[in-house]
């Protein structure tokens, strides 16, 4: 599954680098908001939900080679965040939903198709 | 200048020390039960549960040491939090949401996300802040007992 | 679900409270950060976390969540099991990350406590 397809299925709001949603294929998922156990135990090409909006979050995802980062509960990234993730290609997803819910769809999407 | 009705109204005062993580939260616990023993209505117990809460971490992040105090009347509950410490040099900036100056250990506790004090604000029927820079910050909030 | 389906579905290891797990949860609120949890979780939810420090528990006692699912395999301290169990919360824990934790029991049927943020902008925890 490409974050395209996430994107339409969960009603995300793109938040930058909407060209790469189709070539970015998601591998799996990963749920935190602790940034060293994110850069502990993360996988490359998953997706990460988290409620941190906080811009060390676009390095950890770099580092990682996540596919993506969806910020959830409403909360609204910083403007320097937007920016880190523009420059570092690591597109950035929204939602009104809450964590569990976004993970609980997440992951029916990627074990059931 | 506070009444003497209101001085009188002290149900507790609890001495929080900065910096010491180890007991983080403690304060909140105490003062839930406290007000669980006196059958408080529970979504009450878990407002003043909440503010306590994030008062009491705000004073250990950023204090050197501090008060909790919980105020009882008829119609409210009153908590107040007085600190020893830097104080807030910008209260609106520092009341945005998201907004933090946390270092990386207390954000590793699950903290410093810069919630705490719009979490005290939305759980508070009133709520007051007032800082001088050097001296330290002074929080009051209120939970109203009889409706809103 | 029962507290005891969530272990077995999880994999989970009951840390404290044996004599809980007929509990019956049908709400869940995951997060690390726990004025997150302050600021949106409900009274009666399981709280999944990978935070195992005591203001994890102290967070649950403050909102009279039902229990806590501490995911991820994170070593438990004493201090952590001896204040679960003083405030009465009890404690599973499970090897699954939160992202498995999460999305198992969501396919189980388990629903968020809340689902958007923007359902709790009064001023309630109900």
């Amino acid at each position: 599954m490409n974050l395209e397809t996430l994107v339409e299925k969960l009603n995300l709001k793109c938040k930058c680098c909407w060209e790469k949603l189709k070539s970015t294929e998601v591998k799996g998922g990963y749920a935190g908001d602790l940034l060293s156990d994110v850069m502990a135990n993360s996988s490359a090409g998953d997706v990460w939900v988290t409620r941190q909006v906080h811009q060390n979050i676009v390095a950890v995802a770099s580092l990682k080679d996540l596919a993506g980062i969806i910020i959830v509960q409403g909360a609204v990234p910083e403007k320097d965040t937007i920016e880190k993730a523009q420059k570092e290609g690591i597109p950035i997803m929204v939602s009104e939903w809450s964590n569990f819910e976004v993970v609980g769809k997440v992951y029916q999407l990627l074990n059931n198709g | 200048m506070p009444d003497d009705d209101y001085l009188e109204s002290l149900e507790g005062s609890y001495y929080v020390q900065g910096r010491d993580f180890v007991d983080a939260g403690i304060v909140s616990s105490e003062i839930k039960k406290s007000l669980k023993e006196k059958g408080m209505p529970e979504d009450i117990i878990r407002k003043v549960a909440v503010i306590t809460f994030e008062a009491e971490i705000n004073i250990i992040s950023y204090a050197e040491q501090g008060t909790i105090q919980m105020f009882i009347r008829p119609d409210a509950i009153t908590i107040e939090a007085n600190d020893v410490g830097p104080g807030i040099a910008d209260i609106e900036l520092a009341l945005q949401e998201g907004y933090s100056t946390a270092d990386e250990s207390i954000r590793e506790m699950g903290f410093g996300a810069g919630m705490g004090l719009s979490n005290i604000k939305k759980f508070s029927d009133v709520f007051e802040l007032t800082s001088e820079i050097g001296k330290g910050t002074r929080l009051k909030s209120v939970v109203k007992l009889n409706g809103q | 679900m029962k507290l005891s389906e969530i272990r077995d579905i999880l994999d989970a290891r009951v840390i404290v409270g044996e004599d809980k797990l007929d509990l019956e949860i049908t709400t869940a609120f995951g997060a690390d950060l726990m004025s997150d949890v302050l600021a949106f979780a409900r009274s009666g939810c399981l709280l999944i976390t990978g935070l195992s420090n005591p203001q994890a528990v102290r967070t649950a006692y403050a909102l009279d969540i039902a229990a806590i699912l501490v995911c991820r395999g994170k070593s438990l301290t004493d201090k952590f099991i001896e204040i679960a169990k003083e405030l009465g919360i009890p404690i599973l824990w499970t090897q699954y990350i939160m992202f498995e934790s999460c999305g198992k029991l969501f396919q189980e049927g388990v629903t968020g406590c809340i689902r958007k943020a923007s359902e709790v902008e009064d001023k309630h925890i109900a």
